[in-house]
């Protein structure tokens, strides 16, 4: 993909770790911890969990390659307010766009698409990569990011759908095998924001019994 | 850190306000249209609902043309009021109003067979946010003969369950009238009798919204009863 050798390669191994490293053990949500609301409040069903991914994944690489191409000439003392208001734009471009072109899952995601703008993620990348890096790097970044808050909503809607409602993507799947017959029940509790939370828990608890390094000393 | 000079921030400030701003405004006129036509659908759909008839947002439209024969508003004395658009009025808005000068839709639906039902909006507060919906009335303009409700916000698996069919067809052909006073629906905490003609089970975790939905259903039928009298055959 590069066009000059002396250049780095656009694929490099420090520009591909960017992507790869917020999927796993950079993980937004289940290592730093960040974004957690939304992880609570979106995952009841997939359709909307997917929907808020893609629209974060926009929200995120939008707006750090725009901070990153402007860094240079943003004045530190109001970069905060630059960063607020470039996420802001975008999120209520997101915001239309769905009202726009997809009803019914902007009526289902209500506040949370407005919310993204709170999400600490976009925020943390802004002021912690964005402003110090290429645009290309600050793609690449946002990219991994919201890739890696996005596969843990919809592990955590994929399990709180399939357990608490019996479908997958509204798919009935629990009647389909007929178990309903043998007197199973949805487990209502599933549905409830604690259980998003237990969710997640289990998928951090996962994730550092295979990856011992991750463990905090204390 | 480079230095800036206040100038230079407040130059920068200015035009990034000014970008946002154009970039915004003409997303929202070019997006406005089919918002708006959304609106519209999702409205005709739930119009179609309280009578029983389920449409897509593709035959919302084709459906509603068909069904709803006429509209209609009304006034607290039953009186028609000429000259305004019944899908175009705003519950919210009339409910601010003082009674007398609040418009009251009315939606008439014909079916093939040859019944008609009489439809009206509902607008209240439930527990977290506004819910609201349309109930429609059988021909003798006392017994429903059908609701659709939604809400903006209530607790998923509770409250939020006053838009599941399970409970919305339990209104269907109870009584609004005893003798002849109007005295709405009452939902029940704890379960109503099976045989009563004016109440339904309220939903268990959910006492609150279902109280406000028979406010909702009480304080905005209230108003049609003259209307109900008049044209009751």
């Amino acid at each position: 993909m590069s066009t000059k050798e002396e250049r780095e390669p656009l694929f490099s191994s420090k520009n591909l770790k960017l992507l790869r490293d917020p999927l796993g053990d950079n993980n937004p949500i289940t290592i730093q911890v960040l974004g957690i609301c939304s992880a609570l409040a979106v995952t009841v069903k997939l359709a909307p969990a997917v929907v808020m991914a893609i629209s974060v994944t926009v929200v995120l690489v939008v707006a750090n390659v725009v901070v990153s191409l402007f860094r240079n000439i943003i004045p530190p003392r109001i970069r905060i307010i630059f960063m607020l208001v470039v996420i802001a734009m975008m999120v209520i471009l997101v915001d239309q766009v769905l009202k726009a072109y997809a009803f019914e899952i902007s009526k289902q995601l209500s506040v949370f698409v407005g919310l993204i703008i709170t999400n600490c993620i976009i925020m943390g990348r802004l002021e912690g990569f964005a402003m110090a890096n290429k645009p290309w790097p600050s793609f690449l970044d946002g990219l991994g990011n919201s890739a890696g808050y996005g596969w843990i909503l919809i592990v955590v809607a994929f399990f709180r759908e399939f357990l608490g409602s019996g479908t997958i993507y509204g798919y009935p799947v629990m009647e389909k095998l007929g178990v309903y017959n043998l007197g199973y029940e949805n487990n209502g509790f599933m549905i409830l924001p604690p259980m998003a939370l237990i969710t997640v828990g289990i998928i951090i608890w996962v994730q550092r019994s295979r990856n011992k390094e991750l463990i905090e000393n204390n | 850190m480079k230095q800036f000079s206040n100038r230079y921030i407040f130059m920068f400030a200015t035009v990034m306000v000014v970008i946002v701003a154009f970039v915004l405004s003409s997303a929202a006129l070019f997006l406005q249209p089919m918002q708006q036509r959304n609106a519209e659908v999702e409205k005709k759909r739930n119009v179609l609902a309280s009578v029983g008839v389920e449409a897509t947002a593709e035959t919302a439209e084709e459906l509603y043309d068909k069904y709803i024969t006429k509209t209609l508003v009304v006034d607290v004395t039953g009186e028609t009021r000429p000259g305004i658009d019944a899908f175009n009025v705003d519950m919210r808005k009339e409910q601010r109003k003082p009674v007398g000068e609040q418009a009251l839709p009315v939606f008439i639906a014909s079916f093939e067979d040859g019944h008609t039902s009489y439809i009206m909006p509902l607008e209240g507060k439930g527990l977290w946010g506004p819910i609201y919906g349309y109930i429609s009335l059988n021909n003798d303009l006392r017994t429903i003969n059908g609701v659709s409700f939604d809400h903006k916000s209530e607790t998923p698996g509770l409250g939020a369950e006053i838009n599941t069919t399970e409970f919305e067809s339990q209104f269907i052909n109870k009584d609004l009238f005893q003798e002849n006073e109007f005295r709405g629906i009452l939902v029940a905490k704890g379960g109503a009798d099976d045989d009563d003609p004016h109440a339904v089970d309220g939903i268990s975790g959910g006492t609150i919204t279902s109280k406000a939905l028979e406010a909702m259903i009480y304080d905005c039928l209230v108003n049609y009863v003259e209307y109900l009298k008049k044209n009751s055959n």
